[in-house]
Formats: structure tokens, C-alpha cells, sequence
């Protein structure tokens, strides 16, 4: 595998074929494959099911076209004994196979495909190279329907009672690239049953999909047919009010769920860990990532239903158990790497070595490689050139620094492929020549040239030659960046005293880093106080009485009641806060900052809530249960200040709530009647159980529209809702003993802590996060950590589980006695500076701050160890007094004078 | 496995979005990690994705 240099030469060649998994079978691969071009690790992989020389001792081509001997047909498969302290379950899911449900006809009608399928038709890198095509014809498409829940709640044939919680955001966003791909005229329509748009950000990006003419029909699509094998598909459905329509289709996506993969079972037995009834690994809603054995934790999909921010939560909360449980052996295993001391080449004249590679016939078989090297020796300042067949081979790299040393080069230029990928091989390379990593430029000559030149060998070497010489001219003014490291206080600031910020305090002061918990209440405990019951019932007064213990009790764990923040500065690994406690001010020191301010229910003046007693909000009778006792008409009305213009988000947690208080309604006074007035049901993942319970014990369900909201009004001898029956096509008047509102969460004022910390905040005034699926605890500034409601409303297992990813990134961090941060930063001429600070509002980083300058007024200031060098400053500052470290406009600008 | 003395490694059963980030956290804070994948490739299923929601980031 260390000899493989991913140059394809042998996949060329390779006669096996096979439907490609990455594809989802839509074209073929052949025997030796890399599954597709991105592939980490990007090495030719042989499948022996397909191979002829593994199958039948015949072929052998691989092995002859290889130009680096990589090919190693006798390789077999080892057992390897592992030792290890703990043990995550990241086993993840497979997809739906709707083969099934023959009403679908997948597999038999070409133009109905999977949303997995229809994923490869819309990637650039896909089948169609992300031109959307019919199947049947090839012909584009207009008119394309989405059919929700299929292999999800529904339990008719081998399906899954649960919601898989994710399709119906890929089917939109589907719906929307769709249209941006094929334009105006397509029409996409999503046939669902409650349109599931539980996430952050989620309820807008469905409202501009609406606005932005993509249909929503509220029905489950009962057949498909072919109509005179035209490809046409005929869908017939019933609408709400009854009436059954056919309308036609160019083409059918099938939204497939998420099921537990095959493996699962014999991986659990391994392991000896509990599955719940549908395969995926069982916990409990108070430790969300603990499996039934201790030192296991599971994460992701293996564990249910969720998407991919909720996932990485989780995988950051299973790395923080392990943290925990193996606080005592961090560092015993690992080593860092150790490199040569650097040259000094400050004043030194240029000496460049150019290294151009012909990766093996990618390069050298289009352009001139020879004649490049040549080229590459007339430019001032080189004093080396050479060709290599693979610069990145391993025997290339230890040549390329004994080349270093004896020619005494001082800036290195590599023409070869890109980078993104190879940089930082290269950049070793030099380390290990005892130069700085920074003394390194590379020319791409094989993506942005021989590749898309390829039939015109002129060209190519002409642009390979201009490529280089583009490098070389930027080399000449490359100067060794010196690395960057800042030392850490090991120890973290927890700002709110709620499930979540407790959660994170103790998942930090468990593995041995101390923690200071801002709490600007009286007491601790959160938003949780109003809550008795997990959705599967446990007890979460219990539950945060014993959290409170700990962490009071905790000996590296510092509480704070009463305490605002009234003053920040830092940056990661060096934070200090200002906190006014009783009376008086103190400065707290400390390497990461976890805000967990929370969240609440919102009031509202709607529904009589406030002027009738028999009016409350859900956590109210949450407090109160035995209301339900005595009433005999119960009425619940959920998204009251959720989902309207003033709040278009969803509160994610109120359909779960109010089903399981309408439960117990009906457990405690069998004989009521019980209402729940909704606008979708939203009860996600495996919570989709409640909604069937709630179904089965008689709580009857009438959905609402934004437009017809329900009206409470007070009749003699109590209360009645009005509202209108879109299945019965009729105004009801329910008379009601008890209305309960299921109210929007909301957070906390964050304005102050905000601007204090310079956090970035969404129009609904939750914290922004780094990046929505891969950074979901992360702010934009390195050291904070964000949690809990602060970030979305959300039940209390995921509160817990992103506390605990809150931890385990801040303990990325706290762990190191120092930690090293990109040196490729903003320098700002003091001089040139006029200290107008456009620089300090454009930096998305809180990384430039102005400080004052005795008789000189204010100054710009970088905070290296929070800069990213994305150059905004350095691109807006009207006096040019702020270039960027290895980009600076000297050295883009020679390389963009050599090009033209 | 003695409780007093555990290994200070990590195996991560499954190299898609989520095994990869279990992995970075623990790999960054101290811990050696060997990240088990039975396919060819790590990635999962959020390689196959061409966009994500809300953002519309490409998925790769």
C-alpha cells in the first residue's frame, strides 16, 4: 500500500467489472478501484471477488502496468490483536432498500431511483457528472415527485415504525438543487405526511423551498404506473379532502430511511452491548452515548436515526466518555514527531531547486517534461532542476532532502499535481531538509494542465513552463514563517449552571481539567427544573438533583451563583473574564470557554393564556399532573410561538412533550377526551413510537393551519376551542376543561455575552456555531465551545450529548501544554495604520482588536493565536496596512507579473 | 482490562462522519486511535451526499 501512488495507470487496464456501491450501481467499476477520487486513503484497492488473477490465476495486467511495484496479489487477510482501553460504535447505517414495497416498483420502472441514487445524479462528480437524467431516455426531466417515508412509519411490510428524521430536509434540499441544475421548468412536489423540519435553520430553508415553487401535497402516494412505456409515471394519491388524483411524473424519488446495518448484530454479540427492538444500539436518554457495557460508547446512526450534526455531537460526546474513563493513561501511547533545527536563510540569495514530476504518464505523458526542466533552470534565482517519475514516492522524498543539504537550496519548488492533497508531504520533506515549511511553493501542472490539456501536448508543456515560472517568481520572495505555538491554562469557563453546562463542567473536571460555572441565577439546574420525564421516562428530577451533587461536591469544580460576565479578553488557551459575583469583581484565567446560557419556555398572550386558569403552558402541567386527573376534555395546542413570522423555526422538542402529557391524560382519566391541534407532527427517530401510543389509546389529532389557527374563547362552564377539520372539512367546537399550550423555546439574552466574547448570533438570537453539520459545538473563534439551548431548543438527551462534545473539543484543547496554530496570520504596519477599524468589524474571528497608542491614538492589533489568514483585513484596509503572512501582495503579485 | 492502569488507545468501529470525528477529538487529546473500516475508503455515507441541508455545502 506505501508503494501505490494512486496514478491509475492500473485501473486503466483492469478487464474486471462491477456495479459501483459509490454510484449506487448507476455505472460500473472495475476490479482494482479507488471508490472515488477524493478516497482517504487514496490507494488502488483489488476486490477478489471480481479479480481474474485472484478468481482464476489468468490476467496479471495490474501487476505489469504498475509502475511502482505496488501490486501484491498474495496478500491475505490478518487477524491483528488490538489493545486497547475503550471502544466507540460508530457502525453507522444502511439505506432503506425499497425493493420491498413493490407498490414503488423500484428496480422495475427505470425512472423511479432512490434519493440515494438521485444524490450521484446531482454530484459534479457523479454518473452524469451532475447533469439530471431520466434514466429510461436520458432526457431531462421536468416534473419530478418525491415520495416520503419510504421504509419509514409505516409497519404494513417490512418497513420501520420509526421516522428515519432526516428525509425530509434531503428531499427538499434535493428538490431545490434539482431546480437550480435543470432551471425554472422543473417542478418538484414532495408528497409527505408531516413535513419534518426540526432542525436549526431547518423551517426557513422549507419556507424558501415553498416560496421558491417546489410543491407540498399532503398525501401518501398509493401506486405508480408506467404509462405506455413513455418513462411517464403515473402517480395516483388521495388528498386530504378526499379526492382521488392521478397526476403524471417525468420521474419518482423514493426518500428512503435508515435502517441498522446487517453487521450490527454480530458486532454486538463481539461486544456483548444491548440492541434496542430495531437494531440500534440501546442507551439511556440521561447518558446518550454509554452502551449496555461500560468503556463502549456508541455514536451516530448505529445508535438511531439522526442527521449529521447530531451525530458528530455524539461522536464528540463518545470521545469525551472514553476521555473520561481513560483520563489517567492520556499520553502514554502517543508520540510526537520530532524534526532536524532549521536553517537560517534570512538575506540569504535565492537558491531554488525545482522538482518536476511526471507522475508516471499523467504528466510526463502529455507534456515535456524534460523541456519544463530546462525551462525551469533559465528563471533567476534556480540553481537546481530535475525531473522525478513520482515526487511523492518514498525514495523521491529521501533523495529530494539529500538534494536540499548538497546543493544548499533555500526555496523549493515542486510542479506536480495538487496541494490540497501533497503540500503537506512536501512541506516535511523540507522540515526533514532542515528548512522551514513555508520556503515551499508548488505549480500544479497535472489537474490544471496536463488533464485538461491532454490532447494537445504543445499547450500543455507552454503552460506547464508559464505554471512554473509563475512558482519560481513567488518563491524568490518566500521568507520561513517561524511556527506558532501559545501555552495553554488547563482549565475551563462554563457560562450557565444548567443540565448543559453542568454536563460540560463535569465531563471537563472528570478528566482532570478544572472548571468555573458562571451561573447568573441563584441556584443551579436550568430549564431542566421544569421537566419530570425523559420521552422514554426517566426520572429528571432525580437525574439533575444528582448532577448538582457532583458537581458541587466536585474538587475541581468552582460555582459561581449570582455572577455576570462583565468583561473578556484572550484568546484560545488564554482566555481572562471579568466576574461580578456578590458584590464583587474577580478575573477568571482559563484556556476554553463553554457558553451553555440556555434557554426558556416563551409566554404568549394567545389562547387566553394568562386570563384563564384552565389555560397553561406545557411545563406548567408538567409541574402540575394531576390537573389531568379531573379533567374529561383535554385540549393541547402546539407551535404557539413557534413557526409564525415573528419565530420561523421550530421548537423541536413540543410534539414529543404534548404527546406524552396527552398520554398520560388518557392513562389517568381513560374516559377523556384528549386533543392535540398541530400543524406537523414532528416526533423524530424513534419518538415516532409515542405518536402511534397517543394514536392507539384515542387522542385525536386535528391539524391546523398558520392561516386558521384554532380560537379558545370562554363559554359558560369552562372553555371552547374552535377550529377547523381539514379531513372532515368541518368547523369544531370543543368544549375543553383544560388547554395547554406548548409555547416556543427561546433563549436567553445573549446580546452582552455576545459582543463580549464577539460570538456570532442567527436572526432567531441562538448562538452560531461554526459550520451547521461538521463544527456543530464549535464558535468561529478557536477556544469557545457552544451547548444546550443556546444553540437550538432540543430534548434533554441531546442537551447532554452536546455538552459532553462541548467538553471533549475544549479538552482538545486544555490537554496540551501548548498548542500550535497556523502561523499564516495578518501583520499590521503600525505605521501605515489609521486605526479607522473597519479591519476589527470585517474579521469574522474576533482576531484584530484596537488598542491605544500613546499620542498616537488607536491601532490596529492582530491577535495571532485567533487569526485564520483569510485575508479580509488585509483585502478591506484603505491604507494597505495589513498584508498577510506567505500571501503577501509582493509575493501574488510576482507570481500573477511572471504569468502574464 | 485493569481499571487502575487502562491502555491510553481507542478503537473506533467505523470510519464514516461520525467514527472520523470521534477519532480527531481523541487522536488531539492525547490518545491513540485505530479507526476500523471495512471498506477501501473512510468517508461513509456523507461521500455519497452531493449537498448538505441547510447550508447547501457540498458534501465532499
Amino acid at each position: 500500500m506505501d508503494k501505490c501512488i494512486a496514478c491509475g495507470a492500473c485501473t486503466k487496464k483492469c478487464p474486471g467489472k462491477k456495479p459501483d456501491e459509490y454510484n449506487e450501481g448507476i455505472i460500473s467499476r472495475k476490479a482494482i478501484y479507488v471508490p472515488y477520487p477524493q478516497a482517504v486513503p487514496l490507494k488502488y484497492a483489488i476486490d477478489p471477488e471480481i479479480c481474474l488473477y485472484l478468481q482464476k490465476g489468468k490476467c496479471g495486467t495490474c501487476k505489469k502496468v504498475c509502475p511502482t511495484g505496488a501490486i501484491n496479489y498474495d496478500d491475505k487477510e490478518e487477524q491483528v490483536t488490538l489493545k486497547v482501553g475503550s471502544v466507540i460504535v460508530t457502525a453507522g447505517f444502511k439505506a432503506f432498500n425499497p425493493a420491498k414495497l413493490d407498490q414503488y416498483q423500484h428496480g422495475t420502472l427505470p425512472n423511479v431511483v432512490t434519493s440515494l441514487e438521485f444524490e450521484r445524479y446531482l454530484s459534479a462528480g457523479g454518473p452524469t457528472a451532475g447533469h439530471i437524467k431520466r434514466p429510461s431516455d436520458g432526457k431531462e426531466p421536468r416534473k419530478i415527485a418525491w415520495l416520503q417515508c419510504v421504509g419509514s412509519r409505516d409497519i404494513n411490510k417490512c418497513d420501520n415504525e420509526y421516522c428515519s428524521s432526516v428525509c425530509c430536509m434531503y428531499a427538499i434540499k434535493e428538490a431545490v438543487i434539482a431546480r437550480e441544475h435543470l432551471g425554472k421548468d422543473c417542478r418538484p412536489a414532495i408528497f409527505f405526511m408531516d413535513l419534518r423540519s426540526h432542525g436549526k435553520e431547518f423551517e426557513k430553508y422549507y419556507n424558501r423551498a415553498k416560496a421558491d415553487g417546489v410543491r407540498f401535497i399532503r398525501s401518501r402516494v398509493h401506486s405508480i404506473t408506467e404509462i405506455d412505456q413513455s418513462g411517464t409515471l403515473d402517480l395516483r394519491y388521495v388528498t386530504e379532502s378526499g379526492d382521488i388524483m392521478n397526476e403524471t411524473f417525468d420521474m419518482v424519488v423514493l426518500s428512503i430511511g435508515m435502517e441498522a446495518p446487517d453487521s450490527i448484530m454480530d458486532l454486538a454479540g463481539t461486544l456483548g452491548i444491548e440492541l434496542n427492538q430495531y437494531h440500534f444500539v440501546k442507551t439511556d436518554d440521561l447518558s446518550p452515548v454509554a452502551t449496555s457495557k461500560p468503556g463502549i460508547y456508541v455514536a451516530g446512526v448505529a445508535q438511531g436515526c439522526k442527521d449529521i450534526p447530531q451525530s458528530v455531537m455524539e461522536a464528540s460526546a463518545a470521545a469525551c466518555s472514553a476521555g473520561i474513563s481513560l483520563a489517567r493513561a492520556r499520553g502514554s501511547l502517543v508520540r510526537e514527531k520530532i524534526f532536524p533545527p532549521e536553517k537560517q536563510i534570512t538575506g540569504q540569495e535565492p537558491r531554488i531547486g525545482v522538482f518536476v514530476c511526471n507522475c508516471g504518464v499523467n504528466i510526463g505523458g502529455i507534456a515535456d517534461v524534460p523541456a519544463v526542466v530546462e525551462y525551469a533552470k533559465t528563471l533567476p534565482g534556480v540553481t537546481y532542476a530535475e525531473e522525478n517519475l513520482f515526487s511523492c514516492s518514498q525514495d523521491t522524498q529521501d533523495k529530494m532532502v539529500e538534494v536540499i543539504r548538497e546543493q544548499n537550496l533555500n526555496r523549493v519548488v515542486v510542479a506536480a499535481c495538487t496541494p490540497r492533497t501533497h503540500e503537506p508531504l512536501f512541506q516535511e520533506t523540507l522540515r526533514n531538509a532542515n528548512l522551514n515549511p513555508y520556503l515551499f511553493e508548488m505549480a500544479n501542472i497535472r489537474n490544471q494542465c496536463t488533464w485538461v490539456h491532454s490532447d494537445n501536448k504543445e499547450i500543455a508543456t507552454r503552460k506547464a513552463k508559464n505554471l512554473v515560472s509563475m512558482s519560481v517568481s513567488r518563491a524568490r520572495l518566500l521568507e520561513a514563517v517561524p511556527a506558532l505555538s501559545v501555552n495553554v491554562d488547563k482549565s475551563a469557563l462554563v457560562v450557565g449552571g444548567g443540565v448543559a453546562g453542568m454536563t460540560a463542567a463535569l465531563s471537563l473536571a472528570n478528566q482532570g481539567f478544572p472548571a468555573t460555572i458562571v451561573e447568573k441565577t441563584e441556584e443551579l439546574g436550568g430549564a431542566a427544573r421544569d421537566i419530570h420525564k425523559t420521552w422514554q421516562g426517566q426520572d429528571v428530577q432525580k437525574f439533575l438533583k444528582d448532577l448538582i451533587s457532583k458537581v458541587e461536591n466536585h474538587p475541581d469544580i468552582n460555582v459561581m451563583i449570582n455572577a455576570e460576565i462583565t468583561g473578556a479578553s484572550g484568546f484560545v488557551g488564554n482566555f481572562e473574564t471579568m466576574i461580578a459575583a456578590g458584590g464583587n469583581t474577580s478575573i477568571v484565567r482559563h484556556g476554553a470557554t463553554i457558553i451553555a446560557t440556555g434557554g426558556q419556555a416563551s409566554e404568549t398572550d394567545e389562547y387566553l393564556l394568562g386570563k384563564n386558569p384552565n389555560v397553561t403552558r406545557w411545563h406548567d402541567l408538567e409541574h402540575n399532573p394531576d390537573k389531568l386527573k379531573k379533567a374529561e376534555s383535554v385540549v393541547f395546542i402546539q407551535c404557539v410561538g413557534s413557526r409564525d413570522e415573528k419565530r420561523p423555526y421550530c421548537s423541536r422538542i413540543c410534539c414529543t412533550a404534548s404527546i406524552k402529557q396527552a398520554i398520560l391524560a388518557k392513562d389517568l382519566n381513560p374516559g377523556a377526551d384528549v386533543y392535540v391541534l398541530y400543524r406537523d407532527i414532528r416526533t423524530f427517530g424513534d419518538r415516532e413510537v409515542l405518536y402511534k401510543e397517543a394514536r392507539n389509546k384515542g387522542v385525536i389529532f386535528i391539524r391546523y393551519s398558520l392561516e386558521n389557527k384554532p380560537v379558545v374563547q370562554e363559554v359558560e362552564g369552562g372553555l371552547e376551542v374552535l377550529v377547523f377539520d381539514p379531513v372532515l372539512q368541518k368547523k369544531l367546537a370543543i368544549q375543553a376543561d383544560l388547554v395547554n399550550l406548548a409555547t416556543a423555546i427561546v433563549p436567553h439574552d445573549n446580546e452582552k455575552l455576545a459582543s463580549l466574547y464577539k460570538l456570532s448570533m442567527n436572526e432567531d438570537k441562538f448562538f452560531m456555531e461554526a459550520h451547521a453539520k461538521l463544527r456543530p459545538v464549535d464558535f468561529a473563534t478557536d477556544g469557545l465551545f457552544l451547548c444546550g439551548l443556546a444553540h437550538y431548543p432540543k430534548p434533554i438527551e441531546e442537551n447532554i450529548a452536546q455538552a459532553m462534545a462541548a467538553a471533549s473539543r475544549a479538552a482538545t484543547i486544555l490537554s496540551k501544554p501548548s498548542i500550535q496554530v497556523s502561523p499564516l496570520v495578518s501583520q499590521i504596519n503600525a505605521e501605515k495604520c489609521i486605526g479607522c477599524g473597519l479591519c476589527v468589524s470585517i474579521c469574522p474571528f474576533g482576531a484584530i482588536e484596537l488598542e491605544e497608542i500613546e499620542g498616537k491614538g488607536k491601532r490596529a492589533k492582530n491577535i495571532s493565536a485567533s487569526c485564520k489568514g483569510c485575508g479580509l483585513c488585509a483585502s478591506s484596509c484603505p491604507q494597505k496596512a495589513i498584508d498577510m503572512l506567505h500571501f503577501r501582495d509582493e509575493q501574488i503579485v510576482a507570481a500573477v507579473i511572471a504569468a502574464a | 482490562m485493569n481499571k487502575n492502569n487502562p491502555a491510553g488507545s481507542v478503537l473506533v468501529i467505523g470510519g464514516g462522519i461520525t467514527g472520523m470525528q470521534s477519532a480527531i477529538d481523541l487522536a488531539e487529546s492525547g490518545f491513540y486511535v485505530y479507526l476500523v473500516e471495512e471498506t477501501s475508503a473512510i468517508g461513509g455515507k456523507m461521500a455519497q451526499l452531493d449537498k448538505t441541508f441547510p447550508t447547501n455545502d457540498c458534501a465532499m
